[in-house]
């Protein structure tokens, strides 16, 4: 199966086309061509790094064929910046929007005698009803790098603990997003990646 | 709740892993991939790979060990050892490695932590800091003194004051050595380990000294540390990561398991 892999210049690929291909999945990657936006099945926005980077998802235009490719009914995973960029925006780059699938925006981790990033393996509160993260057992690990998070809405589908409950994954028909990385964490992240491959186009499990 | 790592470390050498007492007499212990993925279903929570080979013929093994090793891993993947340009961290990330850890060449050129850090992002970026205490200084531990090659050589530098310019320049994470308990198994520095984790708002990872699972509960508590690298403590009674987390737990420090 293909997935389309979007690449805007913030961090390395590498583990999350290997992991698909782990996975038996086809990566393509696309740093601007819309048209493997446009045909895609899948579509995966990976991400390490500043949200500012995402400025480069307006500038090729991919944000577009991203925003028509959801409302077609392709599933989208987002990941770690990924994610945080479904959301309307986040204090890390006030003034570059998000895509806006979710209303609030995302922010830093309160002060506290916590290090910030938070940086390694924590426990899912996954919600009922989640088909990202069907087969996740109470208590599962997961890797953390990050130091800004969304907040928990209706649409989250898992709750970490760190500092403060915080948005671990998103999940709105085939909109999808972890703010952990699924490459990183193991046979629970390869579980959540073979979950995400196994729906159909219309967004439902197959 | 956020569980302390255990990270395994291997010590490559010409694209074999090599156990020996501070780089001498090097017996062969495999083969890095096959380790590391041992390691990886024996619960260790990340591997790092330290490359003591460093000499330039050595980099395409190098890279071509990190390929093999990242092939089939699914934790993270952190790669030390001959880092000396952002150029070199580039082609062990493109090798799949999550992280570099860099050291001599982050004191000899300390902008290298931030041009990695602005492409990479700061989470690739491990500071690894060889420390010793200044049994001259009046707080031999507040003072205690960075060096490189291997220990042997000063750096003039204070660790805690590199600790907190690695942290400003961008590095994401730190990877402490106390060369005083390295090889003794008598403990961690936890005194010297919690010195450097106060001064900075990212996690260390402590090492050097591991003799005892309790040593590991002593430097996650008293010592702060976010992180053990754990590597002779496999040579004598704990077999894996998982049986060191199990005894860890019980003397309740919080650690992922099952695993």
């Amino acid at each position: 199966m293909r997935v389309t892999v979007i690449d805007y210049k913030a961090g390395n690929l590498t583990s999350v086309l290997k992991t698909l291909r782990h996975l038996g999945a086809e990566p393509q990657v696309t740093d601007g061509d819309l048209s493997l936006v446009e045909s895609a099945e899948r579509i995966v926005l990976p991400g390490v790094g500043h949200f500012a980077a995402t400025e480069r998802l307006d500038a090729t235009g991919l944000t577009g064929a991203i925003r028509a490719a959801i409302a077609r009914g392709v599933p989208f995973l987002g990941i770690c910046v990924g994610m945080q960029w479904l959301y309307a925006g986040s204090t890390e780059a006030p003034q570059q929007p998000g895509l806006g699938a979710f209303s609030v925006s995302c922010s830093r981790f309160a002060e506290s005698t916590e290090k910030v990033p938070h940086v390694g393996w924590n426990s899912l509160e996954v919600r009922e009803g989640s088909r990202l993260l069907s087969g996740v057992e109470p208590g599962e690990f997961v890797y953390f790098t990050h130091s800004y998070k969304g907040p928990v809405t209706a649409e989250t589908a898992a709750v970490t603990q760190y500092i403060e409950p915080f948005a671990a994954a998103v999940e709105s028909a085939n909109v999808m997003g972890v703010q952990f990385h699924p490459e990183k964490s193991g046979e629970t992240g390869l579980k959540i990646l073979r979950n995400f491959l196994a729906w159909d186009a219309k967004g439902n499990p197959c | 709740m956020l569980t302390k790592r255990i990270i395994a470390c291997l010590d490559v050498h010409a694209g074999r892993v090599v156990k020996g007492v501070q780089f001498v007499d090097l017996i062969d212990a495999g083969d890095p991939a096959t380790q590391a993925a041992r390691h990886a279903r024996e619960g260790a929570d990340e591997i790092v790979l330290l490359d003591i080979t460093a000499t330039h013929e050595g980099r395409q093994t190098l890279l071509d060990t990190v390929r093999r090793t990242a092939r089939e891993l699914f934790v993270p993947f952190c790669v030390g050892g001959g880092i000396k340009s952002a150029r070199d961290a580039e082609q062990v990330f493109e090798a799949g490695a999550d992280k570099v850890s860099i050291n001599s060449a982050a004191l000899a050129d300390p902008d290298l932590i931030s041009a990695i850090g602005s492409s990479f992002g700061a989470q690739a970026v491990v500071v690894a800091i060889d420390a010793r205490r200044d049994p001259e200084a009046a707080d031999p531990v507040r003072e205690a003194q960075v060096f490189v090659h291997g220990g042997r050589k000063p750096a003039g530098r204070r660790v805690v004051e590199w600790a907190r310019e690695a942290e400003e320049r961008g590095a994401g994470e730190i990877l402490l050595t106390s060369m005083d308990a390295d090889g003794t198994r008598a403990g961690f520095d936890c005194e010297l380990t919690a010195a450097v984790s106060e001064a900075v708002g990212i996690p260390v990872i402590a090492s050097g000294g591991a003799g005892t699972v309790a040593h590991f509960a002593d430097v996650f508590s008293r010592g702060k540390a976010h992180a053990a690298l754990a590597a002779s403590i496999f040579h004598f009674g704990v077999s894996t990561s998982r049986s060191l987390k199990v005894e860890l737990a019980q003397l309740g420090v919080p650690v992922r398991l099952p695993c």
